[in-house]
């Protein structure tokens, strides 16, 4: 049976005195594809930013990889030390603007690895060959396509070699071969370095591809309303709302 | 053609019946609109048929008329048909009336009372206060970190900052700095004049540029230059998420991306300082040589003799103090902004608006405090 990576308890998120989610429960299995899914406003990147420590919840508990990284008494140093295993891919990419692909990807090896330059370039190379921008290397991010923007994202996301990757909307802003390709590659990533990946996305074509288990998040309830295999829940819909997402309304 | 619209009530049976015609366009309305509008609003029937039958033609008009009609017959109970409407019309009221409107807080404006609005403007300033307190102690830390050595900080990134607030503001400090000389120069001779003492308008311009205007200038220019672009710049990377990219990366903000811009504007404003009083005392030159007849060798003798260390130390402490409170004011906005196009605008004017309004303190609280210790 599958170790649990991420899991999370009752997890209650506000803005202010505005519950934005209440009473969250799910666990991400290593090695899972996550997806976390739900109409628009439901919350599905404000809970990204609880899971990657950005936004702290007004109750619950988060264990990251065993460790407490919210509740339990976890402080913020815990936090950084589980992020130091995670990888993050931004809606639109994050890339550092004033920086050049190599020097994007070369940050997080310089700050927390005693690798050479030239073994760091190396790395940096290889990481960009993988996501399909060998040679890109000089560029700045101003000088790239949105889609590139991404997978050059991917390529930083990936360089401390990440037990966990967070993807918020990968999708969003790709037309439909470019979406795809995306999807292929972050299944490669799975299966070729053992990642545990979590995934925000509305995508129904990349839910259904590339999701091994997911949660939907309810804009009305605020909660989790059914969770589990998207392609089972499309089969045996739990309810008329996931029928209703997961069909695009057509049933 | 315009549009018209007759109401006949049978009040006998309390029922109605309204009757469209003519050409419904957005640039046409019957006379009667608002005073049908009222009848529905208030009707004294509880029934009504509403016949389309003379419509020769129709736009938005048209449907959101209907749709005000028959949203006041759904709250007031009254049973409507709608009869001979053209076609499209009845499926685009269904797509209208689809979605429920939403039931939600009242969002305009309350009137609040004076002590509320200054209880307000108290916990504001203090969440302010409290907010600026905290990030200049965080900015301090990670000058701490940098001495000590522990900072993720670029070189590279603090050298480019350095050339961008020191030899790229040249050109505009040079020009601006050249004209507030020869501002003064001409301000001041106007009086001189009078008592043909126009030989000191060097000694008046040497020291007012050297004591505090060069600085201040030098400082103004760097606020609209330096301060608004740091705003801008930490501004957008908040919203293209670049700054959450560092954060869950395990990077401070603050070593990367506050510390470089304060360092580079502190270690820059004392000698744009110093330049901006040079280049002050050569607008100065100007008016005295080529306007008032001053030979250069009198200008630049009298200027010297009117020059002290004592003012030129009091114009970098000045310009030093400037520069730390641009480079926070406009880092503070950038890193504070928030995740839309106009809050980086809204982060630019607040970085230069602050920067002044803090350098205007400091200056203050400087004179007071030279005045004090009688510099």
């Amino acid at each position: 049976m599958a170790e649990p990576f991420l899991e999370i308890k009752d997890l209650t998120v506000a803005y202010d005195e505005n519950v934005i989610m209440r009473d969250v429960n799910f666990t991400v299995n290593a090695q899972d594809v996550f997806v976390i899914m739900g109409a628009s406003g439901c919350g599905k990147s404000t809970l990204l930013t609880v899971l990657t420590g950005l936004k702290r919840p007004l109750k619950g508990t988060e264990l990251f990889d065993g460790q407490p990284f919210w509740g339990n008494n976890a402080t913020k140093a815990d936090r950084d030390a589980s992020m130091r295993k995670a990888g993050i891919l931004y809606q639109s990419g994050a890339l550092w603007s004033s920086m050049t692909l190599a020097e994007n990807i070369a940050l997080p090896l310089e700050q927390y690895t005693d690798l050479t330059p030239a073994e760091i370039r190396d790395i940096v190379a290889l990481k960009l060959d993988l996501v399909g921008l060998g040679g890109f290397q000089d560029y700045y991010p101003a000088e790239i396509s949105g889609g590139m923007k991404k997978r050059a994202g991917l390529a930083r996301a990936l360089a401390l070699d990440p037990q966990i990757v967070f993807f918020d909307e990968p999708s969003a802003g790709l037309d439909p071969i470019s979406s795809k390709n995306l999807d292929d590659l972050i299944l490669q990533i799975k299966e070729n370095l053992h990642t545990t990946i979590v995934i925000v996305t509305h995508e129904l074509p990349s839910i259904f591809a590339i999701g091994t288990n997911s949660i939907y998040l309810d804009a009305q309830t605020k909660t989790v309303i059914a969770g589990g295999n998207p392609n089972e829940l499309l089969k045996n819909p739990p309810n008329e709302t996931i029928e209703h997402f997961l069909t695009r309304g057509k049933k | 053609m315009s549009a018209f619209a007759v109401l006949q009530k049978d009040e006998k049976n309390r029922s109605a019946e309204l009757t469209l015609s003519g050409e419904w366009l957005i640039k046409e309305h019957p006379d009667n609109r608002d005073g049908i509008i009222d009848e529905f609003a208030a009707p004294g029937f509880s029934r009504v048929v509403l016949n389309g039958k003379g419509i020769t033609c129709w736009d938005s008009q048209l449907i959101a008329f209907l749709v005000r009609l028959l949203s006041l017959c759904r709250k007031n109970k009254v049973d409507y048909s709608l009869v001979d409407f053209p076609h499209g019309i009845e499926s685009l009221l269904d797509l209208a009336f689809a979605v429920p409107e939403r039931k939600q807080e009242d969002r305009s404006v309350q009137k609040e009372s004076c002590l509320v609005f200054l209880g307000n403007i108290a916990l504001h300033s203090w969440a302010a206060t409290r907010a600026a307190y905290f990030f200049a102690r965080r900015t301090y830390a990670s000058f701490v970190r940098f001495l000590l050595k522990r900072a993720v900080v670029r070189k590279g990134d603090i050298l480019s900052e350095i050339q961008d607030a020191g030899v790229k503001a040249f050109p505009i400090v040079s020009l601006i700095c050249f004209l507030v000389g020869l501002i003064l120069a001409f301000v001041g001779s106007i009086q001189l004049k009078m008592f043909g003492a126009q030989i000191y308008v060097s000694s008046l311009v040497a020291i007012a540029v050297t004591r505090v205007m060069g600085a201040i200038m030098g400082g103004v220019i760097m606020a609209g230059r330096t301060g608004a672009s740091y705003a801008a710049t930490l501004g957008s990377m908040q919203v293209n998420e670049e700054v959450d990219a560092l954060k869950t990366m395990g990077i401070s903000p603050f070593d990367f991306l506050v510390l470089p811009r304060v360092l580079a504007l502190s270690l820059m404003m004392p000698l744009l300082t110093i330049y901006a009083d040079l280049m002050g005392i050569m607008g100065g030159a100007f008016v005295g040589i080529f306007m008032l007849g001053l030979s250069p060798e009198d200008y630049f003798r009298m200027t010297l003799k009117a020059l002290s260390m004592k003012n030129i130390i009091i114009g970098i402490v000045h310009g030093s103090v400037y520069g730390v409170i641009i480079a926070l004011c406009g880092c503070y906005q950038g890193i504070n902004c928030g995740r839309n196009a106009s809050a980086v605008g809204y982060a630019t004017t607040a970085a230069v608006v602050h920067s002044i309004v803090w350098m205007t303190v400091a200056t203050a609280i400087l004179t007071f405090m030279f005045s004090v210790f009688g510099v």
